[in-house]
């Protein structure tokens, strides 16, 4: 009797201990498990199901979305466009921060100041600023055609000539330097911090062995400064890859897909068959897993929180 | 002497140069918000002339917004946001504060997890929120975008807040546990003082991420009454099939963007560390 009363006790507590992590961490993994996880098993369900346009699931699909999908003449374009539109872009905002960082690292007076005013762009809503460029390209009296007007680069106001938006080409080229104006600040920030962690011996260093300013960029910064720009990069990847509201704003993808990336094409053809849009979207997320595995690869997570 | 002084000169010289890139560059990034505000000041009868300032300014845009449905979209971000931030701070201070004291068994695959869904964006796997969130059938979709703004952000929460109390001495608290006082107790009275820097930077990075974020509002309120609708999604309406009320709609964005570029400037500092998992302090 009494022996079984310990061992009860004993479980008690055991379990008590078991349980305890569960206690403290078991909100948020309930939090994550239903609102980030659970809905890409749905989705995976939903991709091999065949559903109305209203949202009812008619029965299987089996692999037929994913054949239509396929089968949709827009596609490849789409896919071409979204690699274009990232690589481009990540690699011209990499490019710029580095010169930004550089500039902002300086010490100058005033540098708080312009500082702050680098995070406008980050703090504000993307979809804000994708609309602030819209009407700033307004053929008749957007601002920036009034520049470009005064430049003389743009010959006559109103004219298809300053109708940026309306030629696909041009218009994706005006979308990408929205997109590369909006990862500009995080980007630069991530480098202002990467390069504050370069010990200030190792320029000595260098100064001593008679390096000039480039030199020095090229064979301490640079290489110093990897981890930064590594992880960087793919957090754009990530941003840039599923960016939607700036080409939702300025263009809605139109002329027909014309300008749509993945993002907004699984946007538009989900209305009207959901179980495509679900197709278009498990390839999208397998590309972003693989992204996902190279930052926590590259990310030394491991060793802060050990 | 003089070369001393010619090379201080030199100096200075450099000095104004990088300073003025600098101020013209800064310059560049707040241009895009001046003109945001300019044409929300714009007189409505000035708005289609091709100029780069108005001749006048009013305030009639801001004044007439209100009689629109800005007010209930206003209302119904804040009720987002604010209910976001409020879930993410209770569900994100017990975990990342655990997980910062003990090791247990599955702390590494929660961290795991948390980081991995950092990664993860609502735009990758919408077609699954719309169809879980409609099984749901939630009375408003205000709760199902709390829900999904709060797991979206949780990561970051954490991630911030366990660099914090691990920076913070278990030693504090267990003097305090000494004198009589229990584990929470010594959270309350002497961590969370301690992190406060931490929590206010995880607050306001969530109530951002939630005032800001669309793709998700968009697909869950369409076709929803403005008291529904978060900003982000009422902007969209001053876009008409065959005109756009563009002085509304820059009042209207002026309004939700000044605040939060504010606020956003107070946890610059901390923003990195936490997006960057530690890779960049």
């Amino acid at each position: 009797m009494a022996l079984t009363a310990l061992t009860a006790q004993r479980l008690v507590r055991r379990t008590g201990h078991a349980f305890a992590p569960l206690l403290w961490i078991g909100p948020a993994v309930a939090l994550i498990g239903v609102v980030v996880l659970w809905p890409v098993v749905v989705m995976f369900h939903a991709s091999v199901q065949h559903i109305s346009p209203d949202g009812f699931v008619l029965g299987s699909a089996g692999g037929k979305n994913y054949s239509n999908l396929w089968h949709e003449p827009a596609l490849s374009g789409v896919i071409w466009r979204t690699v274009i539109w990232v690589v481009a872009v990540v690699f011209v905002t990499i490019l710029l921060s580095l010169a930004l960082a550089q500039l902002f690292n300086q010490r100058f007076p005033g540098r708080r100041v312009a500082r702050w005013a680098l995070i406008a762009p980050w703090a504000a809503s993307v979809m804000m600023t994708a609309l602030i460029f819209r009407w700033a390209l307004d053929a008749n009296n957007g601002v920036i055609n009034i520049f470009l007007h005064d430049l003389g680069i743009v010959h006559k106001l109103g004219s298809s000539q300053a109708d940026w938006l309306g030629r696909p080409t041009v218009a994706l080229v005006w979308m990408m330097i929205v997109a590369v104006f909006v990862s500009l600040p995080f980007t630069t920030y991530a480098l202002l911090a990467g390069l504050q962690t370069i010990p200030e011996e190792v320029y000595e260093a260098a100064r001593m062995d008679g390096a000039n300013r480039w030199r020095m960029y090229f064979s301490v910064t640079l290489p110093l400064l990897r981890p930064a720009v590594l992880v960087a990069t793919l957090i754009n990847v990530i941003n840039v890859f599923n960016s939607f509201p700036i080409i939702w704003e300025m263009t809605r993808g139109g002329p027909g897909y014309d300008t749509a990336n993945t993002t907004v094409f699984m946007f538009i053809i989900k209305q009207p068959y959901p179980g495509e849009g679900a197709a278009m979207s498990v390839i999208n997320f397998g590309l972003v897993i693989v992204v996902v595995v190279l930052f926590l690869r590259l990310t030394r997570w491991k060793e802060q929180v050990d | 002497m003089t070369a001393m002084a010619s090379g201080r000169r030199t100096i200075n010289r450099r000095t104004w140069a990088f300073s003025l890139v600098a101020y013209a560059i800064a310059m560049i990034f707040v241009l895009p918000y001046a003109e945001m505000i300019i044409t929300a000041l714009r007189p409505p009868k000035e708005l289609l002339d091709a100029g780069y300032l108005p001749k006048h300014y009013d305030f009639s845009n801001f004044t007439s917004i209100w009689k629109t449905g800005f007010g209930s979209n206003l209302g119904a971000s804040l009720k987002i946001a604010g209910g976001a931030t409020l879930l993410v701070l209770i569900v994100a201070l017990p975990a990342a504060y655990y997980t910062a004291r003990k090791r247990f068994r599955g702390r590494t695959l929660f961290l795991l997890l948390v980081l991995a869904t950092q990664m993860f964006q609502p735009a990758a796997m919408l077609v699954g929120i719309q169809r879980e969130f409609i099984d749901f059938n939630l009375s408003s979709p205000i709760f199902s975008l709390i829900l999904v703004n709060a797991g979206f952000n949780l990561a970051f929460a954490v991630w911030i807040l366990n660099a914090y109390f691990s920076s913070i001495p278990a030693e504090l608290e267990e003097a305090a546990m000494v004198d009589g006082t229990s584990r929470v107790g010594a959270l309350i009275r002497i961590t969370l003082p301690l992190a406060t820097p931490g929590i206010v930077t995880a607050l306001i990075f969530t109530f951002i991420s939630a005032w800001n974020e669309f793709i998700v509002s968009l697909t869950l309120t369409l076709g929803q009454p403005a008291g529904k609708q978060p900003l982000t999604v009422g902007i969209n309406s001053y876009i008409g099939q065959y005109s756009i009320d563009w002085g509304h709609l820059f009042a209207g964005a002026a309004i939700a963007t000044i605040p939060v570029i504010v606020l956003f400037a107070m946890i610059e500092g901390r923003v990195v560390s936490g997006l960057t998992a530690g890779s960049i302090k």
